[in-house]
């Protein structure tokens, strides 16, 4: 052991920063795993989407033929992409609101002392929550398929890129509202002012062509929604296709995020110095 | 301190200040630690004991004055300085879901050390602080005073040459704090490492340590305990305390 501690290589070096990007993604891991009621919240959550209001639904809503689909489809099908990236949602605001949280504020700033550019830091955090989100969207899958949801088997590989994609952007902007906002009350307020009108005004639950029937400015607001995108991506992924609009901005709206995230927690310019540290007693 | 003293202190600070909005929560303040020594900083709430290791350990960005580490300024390398800085906050930041080993490793992750060494560290670590046979449990199952030496083990995982801790014996009872308090001498003692170790407790603070009496943000005296009981003409630091405090005009820094 001596002659290790003799020989200690730099935090900075390239392995550094993969043992880093491991560790943090490990930790997140290990956290959800022993969260069995986030787990089974974060499933139940979609599922009585799936099973109560997609039932309900049914026979109000009809469904045309609008790509990626090439027949007719269930509303439970049409949904269901819009449900996944609604998980994703939730976990990328929880996972960041809990940063405003005292107890996990603690792990914040045992993140933030880390040798390692802050930067680096803030995008392993991201990628580790998305991991997470990974899990539950595929533990939803596999139910939904025993519900009679079956995309094609191929749409499982190639829905993951646009996936990863979806979750670091939700998990960017769950980040940044995590340094703009001092102290929540509790997760109502983010419900109703980010979680409920990013996801009703949005294509998850209807087709935007009928949201153009009956109101033209919500049409427009859904179409600015980045949430929107986040879900044609993957539906369109789900199906094996591309939609190159939704891509793009969903590229362009995880970059500027995450910038403007890393920069609201830059220690010189961002927001923390100004109003005290998450949690920070001064 | 001087110029060429500092650039080998252990932590050297320079005419910093810092604001949160208008309200001033450090004005000036200006002291350099020496390796291995124990210096307590001593200060009521709100005497700027918190923003001072804010500032130390990069949460915050310096915007008046200089920090350095070992000659590192914490503002230009910041990666540098802060892998020789090992930090103790005052509110607990171990996972209490973890098992005491999963907390260690992830902080040796954060600081590119990778598994195998440290469970090997980890190990050697707890054994300081004799939790060894409690390594798999869940940090939820220790004790306050537990949760403080597995902090401080974390802390020295990665061979920090300064440790700062805020007000580590908070909430502890007498004998959690003076197995702390003795714990962290003896690192001084034995390993050379620095320690700048933050307080409200008059008590914690022996005769021979070196003290920062730290009041409204700014430095009111720095030097040893003996040393400032004598300046201020007190008895006993205490009361040393509490006359340095009371005169509202900043005296000569030792």
């Amino acid at each position: 052991m001596s002659t290790l501690s003799q020989t200690r290589a730099s935090p900075l070096s390239l392995a550094g920063y993969a043992i880093c990007l491991k560790g943090i993604v490990w930790r997140e891991a290990l956290r959800f795993l022993h969260q069995r009621e986030r787990f089974v919240s974060a499933l139940v959550r979609p599922l009585v989407w799936l099973f109560i209001f997609a039932a309900g639904f049914r026979q109000v809503l009809g469904v045309s033929i609008i790509p990626p689909y090439e027949v007719y489809i269930l509303y439970e099908e049409y949904i269901t992409p819009g449900l996944m990236v609604m998980i994703q949602l939730f976990n990328g605001m929880q996972s960041s609101l809990s940063m405003v949280y005292d107890r996990e504020m603690g792990n914040m700033r045992t993140l933030l002392v880390s040798p390692l550019p802050r930067w680096f830091l803030l995008s392993s955090k991201l990628l580790a929550g998305t991991s997470v989100s990974l899990l539950q969207v595929y533990a939803y899958l596999v139910i939904a398929w025993f519900w009679g949801i079956e995309p094609p088997p191929i749409g499982y590989l190639t829905v993951l890129p646009a996936l990863i994609l979806s979750g670091l952007m939700l998990g960017a902007l769950g980040m940044l509202i995590s340094s703009l906002v001092k102290q929540l009350e509790n997760f109502a307020g983010v419900m109703n002012f980010v979680i409920f009108p990013m996801f009703f005004a949005s294509s998850a639950l209807y087709p935007l062509w009928r949201v153009r029937e009956s109101s033209p400015l919500l049409y427009y607001v859904c179409e600015l929604n980045p949430f929107t995108h986040a879900v044609e991506l993957v539906r369109f992924a789900l199906y094996a296709q591309v939609n190159w609009i939704s891509l793009t901005v969903v590229c362009g709206c995880t970059l500027a995020f995450m910038l403007a995230a890393i920069l609201a927690y830059d220690p010189a310019r961002g927001l923390l110095a100004r109003r005290g540290a998450p949690g920070g007693e001064t | 301190m001087h110029d060429v003293k500092s650039a080998e202190a252990a932590l050297a600070i320079e005419g910093l200040s810092h604001w949160y909005g208008s309200r001033q929560a450090l004005d000036d303040v200006t002291f350099s630690l020496e390796p291995a020594t124990f210096t307590v900083l001593l200060g009521l709430n709100g005497a700027g004991k918190s923003t001072l290791f804010s500032l130390v350990t990069r949460l915050y960005g310096v915007r008046r004055g200089r920090i350095r580490v070992f000659g590192y300024d914490v503002g230009s390398s910041p990666g540098e300085a802060l892998r020789r800085i090992g930090v103790v906050f005052q509110p607990r930041t171990l996972d209490l879901d973890l098992s005491v080993m999963q907390n260690l490793r992830y902080h040796a992750a954060l600081h590119g050390i990778g598994a195998r060494e440290a469970c090997a560290r980890g190990e050697a670590m707890l054994a300081r602080v004799r939790l060894s046979e409690r390594a798999g449990d869940k940090v939820r199952s220790l004790s306050g005073g537990q949760m403080r030496r597995v902090e401080i083990a974390r802390a020295l995982l990665h061979r920090p040459q300064l440790l700062v801790l805020d007000e580590p014996t908070v909430g502890l009872d007498i004998k959690a704090r003076s197995e702390i308090l003795a714990h962290v001498h003896s690192l001084v003692a034995e390993e050379g490492v620095c320690v700048l170790w933050a307080t409200h407790l008059v008590d914690e603070i022996g005769e021979g340590d070196d003290v920062i009496v730290l009041h409204l943000g700014k430095v009111l005296a720095h030097g040893r305990a003996s040393a400032i009981v004598e300046q201020a003409g007190a008895t006993d630091i205490r009361s040393a305390f509490a006359t340095l405090t009371s005169a509202s005009s900043p005296s000569e820094a030792a």
